[in-house]
C-alpha cells in the first residue's frame, strides 16, 4: 500500500506517496534521480549505499524509506555547497583516494559521519571507524589519508 | 642459449595459435607503429576472431580540435580506475602541442571511437598509446601545413604552444588550431607519416597528475551504467538456478504475473521479471517457481586440486633450454613441490550492469564493460544486424580487474528489451556477480629444482596445470630448464565447474607464488640470503636492478632465512614491466593470522606517463593482492557456490593496509610497458616467503588462511 512520507532530503523537506517497503536506496536513485548512491552487496556490508540519517552514516540499501519518515537524509549530492566542494571531498580530489570511484560516495559519507562524532580522530580511529567500507581497487591508504587530512581542515574552518 | 618454444597449434579448430609479432601488427591493421614493446602476443589469443577488428588508419578517428581549441580525444579504451583517462590525455596533449586542460576525453563509444578489443593487459599505454601519438604527430604536421598556407610563412619559420602556431621571427602572425580546424575532420594526410616526440621532448608526460574524474567521482555526479535513465525503462531481475550445473526443466510464472505492474518475460532459458521498480522486479522473481535438473561436477574445495591433475588437459611447452637430465647430474640437491592456489573472484564494487534499448532501426547499449566493442560484436551478432545499428556506450566502469571483459549482462539486457520493446535495465544482484564471475582458476604448479652445494641452480622443471602460462617461464639464469603448460583444451570439456577467465595479471599470480615460494626454499636449503641467492642466479639487468632498488628503499639486511624477522622477498616479470618486492609480516602462532606490516615495491615500466597514477596502481596491486594471498577463497559443490556475497568472502580491509614504499625507476627512455597489473604478482611469493622468514613454516596453497599457516607451523615443528 502507498503512504504519503515527509522526510528532509539534502536540506529540504520532502514527500512522496510510494510503497513505505521499498528500500530507501531504490527509492534516491530511482524516484529522486539521486545515483551518487550505489548498490554493492544488498546486504549492507559494502558501504556504496551509505548515506547519512540524522547525523549517522547508515546503510540505504537495508532501510525501509517508510523509517525515514520526519528524519533527515544527506546523500553525495547533498555534500557540496554552491558547487563548492565539502573538505572531506576536497581531500578526496587532493590525496586521489579513489580509482574506480563507485565506493567513494559510500566512503565519503561514511567518513562525515564518522566525523561528526569524532571531528579529530587518530590514524587507528580512522581504520576502525572505516573497516566495514569495502574497496577493490585498493584505494584504502589514501583514504586514510583524506580524511585525517580533512578533519585537520575542517577544524581550522571552524 | 635459451630460446622460447614455438607454441604448438592447440586449438584443433583449424586456425593456428602461433602468431608472431609482425602478424599481430598485421591483424591491427596497423602501419603507423614506431615502436614497439616486448608482451605476449598471446594475450591476443583471448580474442574471439569476431573481435578482431583494426584500428582506423585515418587519425581523424583518434581526435577532433573543436572551434574553441578543445580537443576531443577518442579512445575504445574504457576508464574502470586505473586511471587512463588522465595518461591518455597527457600523452595527447604532448604530441599534439596543446594543453593538458584543454584535452576532453571520449572512451568506449563504437559510434564515436576507434575500435579497440578491450581495455586488458595493461595495453593501453604500451600499445594504443603509439598509436594515438602516431595520430597526434599527424595531425600536428598536417596543422602546422594549413597554418603555413595560413600565415604565409615556411614550415621551418613556424613554432606551437598551446595550440597556436606562431611566426618565430614575428609572433604576431598567428593562427589558432581551432580556427584552422574549425570543429571538422582534418582532410589532408601526410604521404610520409611525421615521427612521434621523443621523451626529451615531453611537457606532460612524465609529470605526476591527479587524476581528472576526482571531482564527477567524489560528488557523485559520476555516471556509471546502472545510473542511466530513459522514460518507460523496467528493471529486470532475472530467474537464475540454484547451481551452474542445473539445467531449467519447468516454470510457473503465474504467482509473480499476478502482481500489479510485473511483466514476466520468457525467452528459451532466459525467465525474467520486470517491474519499473526494481525492488518490485526482486520481490516478483522470487515468486517464479522452477524445476532444474541437475548435472553436477563431482568436485569442491577440497578436491579440487587432485581433481585438476587427474583432469584431460592440452599440453605446451612454454619454453626450454639445456636437458634437465644433465641439469639433475650438476644437482647436489634437488626440491620438488606441489603448490595449489583456489578459485579468486573479481569482486568489483559495481556488479555487471546494462540497459539496452532495442528499437526498430538499432540497438543502444549503456555497459559496465571492459570489452564495448565485443559488446557490440555479440549483440549484433544475436539479433544479425549490421555493426553500425548496434551502439554500446561505456560509461565509468566500477572495477573490473578482468571481470568485466565478458558481458552476458548487456546480453540480457537486449534479449528483454528485444521483447518488451521497451529500454530495461539489468542490474546484476551480488550474489548474480559471484555466480557468474569468471573466476581466476585454481590451479597447481609443480616444480623439481636443482642446485649445486654453493647455491647456483643447475635444473628448473616447471608444469603448471590450468593457472595460464603467463609469467610461469624462469626469470633466472638455469642453463636447464623446461617450462611446461597444462590447460583446458579450446574446444574441449570444461573442465572447471564454474566460468573462469582473465584475473588482474592472469597466471602470473599463481605462477609467481610458486616460482618465489621454490627459490625461497633454495635460498634456506643453501643457507643464504634470499635477496643474494637470487642476485647470484639472475643474469637479467632489469630484474638485478629493481631488487637492488626495493632493497634500498626498504633498508633491507641481508640474513638467511628463516630469521625470525619476517622478512620475504620476491620479484617477477608481468605486462613488460619489472617488479620486486619486500614485506614483512608478523604471524600469531596461536591464531594463524598473519598481518602485513610493511610492504616496499620496486617497478621498472620503462617510460612512465603519470609517475602518481603508477604508484595508484601499485599501491592497489599492493593492497588488493593481500586478498588472493590470505583470504579470499570460495566453497562449492560442483556448480553450486555456497559464497555469494561479501559476508563470506572477504576482501582486504582497512585495517590490513600495510605501510606502503614505492619507487619507480627511471627509464623515460625506453618504451612504455604496462602498470595496471605487475605490481600484484608477487604478493602471494612475498608473502609465503616473509611467513617462512617469520616461523620457518612453508605454505603450499593460497589463499594463506590462518588454518593453513597453523598446519604449517605444526609441520615446522615436527621437522
Amino acid at each position: 500500500m502507498e503512504e504519503i512520507v515527509q522526510f528532509n532530503l539534502n536540506g529540504r523537506d520532502t514527500e512522496i506517496t510510494i510503497d513505505p517497503t521499498l528500500t530507501l536506496l531504490w527509492v534516491l536513485r530511482d524516484q529522486f534521480g539521486l545515483t551518487g548512491t550505489k548498490y554493492g552487496c544488498g546486504i549492507g556490508f559494502c558501504g556504496a549505499c551509505t548515506i547519512i540519517l540524522d547525523n549517522e552514516a547508515v546503510r540505504s540499501c537495508l532501510l525501509p524509506i517508510g523509517d525515514v519518515a520526519g528524519k533527515k537524509v544527506l546523500t553525495i549530492e547533498g555534500l557540496a555547497v554552491n558547487g563548492k566542494p565539502h573538505p572531506i571531498q576536497k581531500a578526496f580530489m587532493e590525496h586521489d583516494a579513489l580509482q574506480c570511484g563507485y565506493c567513494t560516495p559510500g566512503m565519503i559519507m561514511h567518513a562525515y559521519g564518522l566525523l561528526l562524532k569524532n571531528p579529530e580522530p587518530s590514524r587507528q580511529e580512522v581504520i576502525d571507524g572505516m573497516e566495514e567500507n569495502l574497496c577493490r581497487c585498493g584505494a584504502h591508504i589514501r583514504i586514510i589519508e583524506a580524511i585525517q587530512s580533512a578533519a585537520r581542515e575542517m577544524k581550522k574552518g571552524q | 642459449m635459451r630460446k622460447r618454444a614455438t607454441p604448438k597449434n592447440a586449438t584443433g579448430q583449424g586456425h593456428s595459435v602461433s602468431l608472431k609479432r609482425r602478424d599481430f601488427f598485421k591483424l591491427l591493421g596497423g602501419g603507423i607503429i614506431l615502436y614497439y614493446s616486448t608482451w605476449d602476443p598471446s594475450e591476443l589469443l583471448a580474442l574471439p576472431l569476431a573481435q578482431r577488428r583494426s584500428l582506423p588508419a585515418d587519425y581523424n578517428a583518434f581526435l577532433l580540435i573543436k572551434e574553441d581549441g578543445t580537443v576531443n580525444n577518442y579512445t575504445g579504451k574504457i576508464e574502470m580506475g586505473q586511471g587512463v583517462i588522465t595518461s591518455l590525455a597527457q600523452q595527447m596533449a604532448d604530441e599534439l602541442d596543446v594543453t593538458f586542460e584543454s584535452i576532453h576525453m571520449v572512451m568506449g563509444d563504437t559510434a564515436l571511437c576507434p575500435w579497440d578489443a578491450g581495455t586488458w593487459g595493461s595495453l593501453t599505454t604500451r600499445q594504443f598509446s603509439h598509436y594515438m601519438c602516431a595520430a597526434a604527430a599527424e595531425a600536428r604536421a598536417v596543422l602546422l601545413e594549413m597554418g603555413s598556407e595560413h600565415l604565409g610563412l615556411p614550415l621551418d619559420e613556424l613554432r606551437v604552444k598551446e595550440g597556436v602556431i606562431y611566426g618565430i621571427s614575428d609572433p604576431g602572425k598567428n593562427v589558432s588550431y581551432g580556427e584552422l580546424a574549425k570543429g571538422k575532420r582534418l582532410e589532408r594526410y601526410l604521404e610520409v607519416k611525421p615521427a612521434v616526440k621523443k621523451y626529451t621532448e615531453y611537457h606532460y608526460v612524465g609529470d605526476s597528475m591527479r587524476h581528472t574524474d576526482a571531482w564527477e567521482k567524489v560528488t557523485g555526479k559520476a555516471r556509471y551504467a546502472g545510473d542511466m535513465k530513459l522514460p518507460g525503462m523496467l528493471h529486470a531481475r532475472i530467474l537464475r538456478p540454484p547451481s551452474l550445473g542445473a539445467t531449467l526443466v519447468s516454470v510457473d510464472t503465474s504467482e509473480a504475473e499476478k502482481m500489479e505492474g510485473v511483466q514476466v518475460l520468457r525467452d528459451g532459458d532466459l525467465v525474467a521479471a520486470l517491474h519499473e521498480q526494481p525492488d518490485m522486479a526482486a520481490v516478483a522473481v522470487v515468486r517464479i517457481k522452477a524445476e532444474y535438473s541437475f548435472d553436477e561436477k563431482d568436485v569442491n574445495q577440497d578436491t579440487i586440486f587432485k581433481y585438476l591433475l587427474d583432469a584431460p588437459s592440452s599440453g605446451r611447452e612454454v619454453a626450454r633450454s639445456g636437458d634437465l637430465k644433465e641439469g639433475e647430474n650438476m644437482s647436489d640437491m634437488v626440491i620438488e613441490s606441489e603448490f595449489h592456489d583456489g578459485y579468486v573472484a573479481h569482486a568489483p564494487i559495481e556488479p555487471h550492469t546494462a540497459l539496452a534499448h532495442v528499437e526498430s532501426n538499432g540497438v543502444t547499449v549503456w555497459a559496465s564493460t571492459q570489452s564495448p566493442f565485443g559488446t557490440q560484436d555479440s549483440i549484433a551478432a544475436l539479433l544479425d544486424l549490421e555493426l553500425e545499428q548496434v551502439r554500446v556506450i561505456t560509461p565509468f566502469v566500477g572495477g573490473g580487474f578482468g571481470g568485466k571483459s565478458p558481458h552476458q549482462q548487456a546480453v540480457e539486457a537486449v534479449r528483454l528489451s528485444k521483447i518488451t520493446g521497451k529500454p530495461v535495465m539489468v542490474a546484476w544482484t551480488r550474489e548474480e556477480e559471484f555466480m557468474y564471475d569468471t573466476y581466476r582458476p585454481a590451479a597447481v604448479v609443480r616444480i623439481r629444482s636443482g642446485m649445486t652445494r654453493s647455491g647456483k641452480i643447475t635444473m628448473w622443471d616447471f608444469s603448471q596445470y590450468f593457472a595460464g602460462s603467463r609469467g610461469s617461464d624462469t626469470i633466472y639464469a638455469v642453463p636447464h630448464a623446461l617450462t611446461m603448460g597444462y590447460d583446458e583444451s579450446r574446444g574441449g570439456p570444461r573442465v572447471h565447474p564454474f566460468a573462469t577467465g582473465a584475473w588482474r595479471a592472469p597466471g602470473n599470480n599463481t605462477n609467481t607464488f610458486a616460482r618465489e615460494s621454490q627459490i625461497d626454499m633454495m635460498a634456506a636449503r643453501a643457507g643464504k640470503d634470499p635477496l643474494q641467492f637470487r642476485l647470484d642466479n639472475l643474469e637479467d639487468q632489469q630484474m638485478i636492478g629493481v631488487l637492488k632498488a626495493v632493497a634500498d628503499k626498504f633498508g633491507y639486511s641481508p640474513a638467511a632465512g628463516p630469521s625470525g624477522r619476517g622478512i620475504g622477498i620476491a620479484c617477477g616479470i608481468d605486462a613488460g614491466t619489472y617488479v620486486a618486492h619486500i614485506a614483512q609480516v608478523q604471524v600469531d602462532e596461536e591464531t594463524g593470522k598473519v598481518k602485513v606490516i610493511r610492504v616496499a615495491c620496486a617497478q621498472d615500466m620503462g617510460l612512465c606517463v603519470n609517475p602518481q597514477g603508477a604508484i595508484l596502481q601499485m599501491e592497489s596491486c599492493i593492497t588488493m593482492g593481500m586478498g588472493y594471498a590470505l583470504s579470499e577463497d570460495i566453497e562449492y559443490e560442483g556448480g553450486k557456490l555456497f559464497t555469494k556475497n561479501f559476508d563470506s568472502y572477504q576482501i582486504p580491509l582497512f585495517s590490513w593496509v600495510p605501510e606502503i614504499e614505492t619507487v619507480i625507476l627511471d627509464r623515460q627512455h625506453m618504451p612504455p610497458q604496462g602498470g595496471g597489473e605487475p605490481a600484484i604478482i608477487c604478493m602471494g611469493g612475498v608473502i609465503a616467503n616473509a611467513i617462512f622468514d617469520a616461523t620457518g613454516a612453508r605454505l603450499y596453497q593460497m589463499p594463506m588462511t590462518p588454518q593453513r599457516v597453523l598446519e604449517a607451523i605444526g609441520k615446522a615443528k615436527e621437522i
